[in-house]
């Protein structure tokens, strides 16, 4: 995927301007930002469900404006209807609705095909049981079956481990990076810096602009935290992983007394 | 006694009514389910207000009542999902502006050409006895097309009402499915006229599903049991309604409240009741797992500093 001088929004009003990025088979991209960054912007672009005001999004060579591009998508769970009666098989299968359009039931090939990446992802014994029953980890495995069912060239997350406990956004975590060992390209849009961003081989820092991208090593500094967020935001060094201060008064107020060398400002701190 | 309860049925139009309360039962119930699903349950009492003013004006046109009024319905739907979609108006808001000034043309053009004939207190709360056999037949067709369309394009509709965002970017024609279930929407509100009326259709439309809802998790369940509660009680509102010599719409969308009354309390005694069971089955343990909370008291953890 190759985005160039990507500015996009809504009603002629723009949320992202002068995007460059390039996603090569295999990455594993987070982008990180606060809430109104464009992150979600941003990925709804790579499906090409915003407007485009300038530049291009290339998928497999294609602009993703003129030919919709095979990618797997999976929406925050806090946008799913729980109380829609549908079981993990049927929410599993839409992922397969538009292969064989005109049949109206699904031939046993798909049946089946749908069965094998419920197994792989752990969640064939809940096959049919109502998609409300499930606990959050399985919810997010049945939804992200539906978009491996759809044979996708990149799979899309948006914000995967939103509103979920901390080890059903560990185990989401594992998963992810279990399938991306696998060889699926994935993109994911989170706001947990020290959860989930850290963890990832790449990222995108987002505000309204990409601010800097790389390992989160590279992106993870007061600086870029400071341009993201708007605030002074430490950042501490421990086995080589950044991890940030993320309530930077109470930080301020006790950080020397917990031992921890840290500032605020431009220079890294290791414990 | 045996002969009272065969009375209605030595009626040719109590009969011919009793099959047109049953097709329209059944296909308020079908299309109710996406209606209800989708969370516009306001949408079938709006369209049939909006469906007076398109028979008006199909008939100052002096064009066929049925497609004229059912394209002014479709008409009148798509403008609907057009002023949600390009202004920052709510889906009920929407419904509300739409189909009222609709309805308003009719009332508007009924005074202005005194020489409309169509009975007006019909419109608004159905009459059965004048159901004719032309009427019939298109019940039967409408019923016969919606249940092609909603079989073909199943797995669309499905995913299209579940999360019509997400369906889109998976390819799914979303637009297409929405203009279909418009003009089958439209066409199943003015075919139903005749039996439940403007003011009645909408319990029809929104009764059944719910009722279906209560009972099943599945939603291949709810279509077929929505369907079904709507047609019994279609059959059953003529029938007392023969008895009892009152509105049938009126008795019809009585007896589906009835019907969602019982389902009601019986799903809420059945919920009570599982939980009981699960609470009494957490509360009483195994023997052996009795058995092993005496023996884990018994041998205290040992810990690094003994």
């Amino acid at each position: 995927m190759e985005i160039n001088g990507l500015s996009c929004g809504y009603e002629k009003q723009k949320v992202l301007q002068g995007v460059d990025l390039q996603i090569m088979q295999g990455d594993f991209v987070g982008l990180l930002g606060p809430s109104g960054s464009g992150k979600t912007t941003l990925l709804r672009s790579m499906l090409g469900a915003v407007d485009v005001y300038e530049g291009e999004v290339l998928v497999d060579g294609s602009r993703t404006t003129e030919k919709r591009p095979r990618i797997g998508y999976v929406p925050q769970l806090e946008t799913i209807d729980w109380n829609f009666p549908v079981t993990v098989r049927e929410v599993v299968m839409m992922g397969r609705t538009m292969e064989n359009r005109f049949f109206p039931w699904f031939r046993q090939e798909e049946k089946q095909l749908a069965d094998r990446m419920m197994d792989r992802l752990g969640i064939l014994h809940l096959a049919g049981r109502h998609i409300r029953e499930l606990s959050g980890g399985q919810q997010q495995r049945s939804f992200l079956a539906r978009a491996l069912v759809s044979s996708p060239s990149l799979l899309l997350l948006d914000e995967p481990t939103s509103g979920v406990d901390v080890k059903t956004r560990d185990d989401v975590m594992h998963l992810l990076h279990d399938l991306n060992h696998q060889g699926v390209t994935i993109v994911i849009t989170t706001h947990e810096i020290n959860a989930v961003a850290v963890h990832l081989p790449r990222l995108v820092c987002l505000a309204g602009r990409v601010l800097a991208q790389g390992t989160p090593y590279e992106v993870i500094t007061p600086d870029v935290l400071r341009q993201t967020y708007g605030a002074d935001m430490p950042v501490i060094h421990y086995e080589g992983m950044p991890i940030v201060a993320e309530s930077p008064h109470r930080f301020a107020r006790n950080g020397a007394s917990n031992g921890a060398e840290t500032t605020a400002g431009h220079s890294h701190s290791h414990v | 006694m045996f002969e009272t309860i065969l009375e209605p049925f030595g009626y040719p139009f109590i009969v011919r009514g009793m099959a047109a309360a049953v097709l329209a039962g059944a296909l308020c119930g079908a299309i109710g389910v996406y209606v209800v699903l989708k969370r516009m349950a306001y949408i079938g009492h709006g369209l049939a207000h909006a469906v007076l003013g398109g028979a008006v004006v199909s008939f100052v046109m002096s064009f066929n009542f049925l497609i004229g009024s059912t394209i002014w319905g479709f008409l009148c739907a798509q403008l609907i999902t057009l002023t949600t979609k390009k202004r920052k108006i709510a889906y009920d808001a929407a419904i509300g502006v739409i189909t009222t000034a609709s309805f308003a043309v009719g009332i508007v053009l009924i005074s202005r050409y005194k020489s409309f004939t169509r009975d007006f207190e019909t419109a608004l709360f159905g009459n059965i006895v004048g159901v004719t056999g032309g009427d019939l037949v298109a019940l039967a067709a409408v019923t016969a097309g919606t249940a092609l369309v909603l079989f073909v394009a199943y797995k669309h509709f499905l995913f299209t009402t579940f999360d019509g965002d997400v369906a889109q970017f998976y390819g799914v024609p979303t637009g297409w499915v929405e203009a279909m279930f418009s003009l089958v929407l439209a066409g199943t509100i003015v075919v139903s006229l005749q039996v439940l009326g403007v003011l009645l259709i909408a319990g029809a439309t929104v009764i059944p599903p719910v009722s279906a809802r209560m009972l099943t998790d599945s939603f291949p369940r709810m279509l077929v049991l929505s369907a079904g509660i709507g047609a019994v009680c279609g059959f059953f509102g003529i029938y007392l309604s023969y008895f009892v010599d009152v509105s049938s719409g009126a008795t019809i969308v009585l007896v589906e409240s009835a019907v969602f009354a019982v389902v009601m309390v019986y799903s809420s005694v059945r919920s009570r009741l599982v939980a009981l069971r699960r609470r009494e089955a957490s509360a009483v343990p195994s023997s052996s797992g009795a058995d092993a909370a005496v023996a884990s008291s018994a041998q205290p953890i040992k810990t690094e500093g003994d």
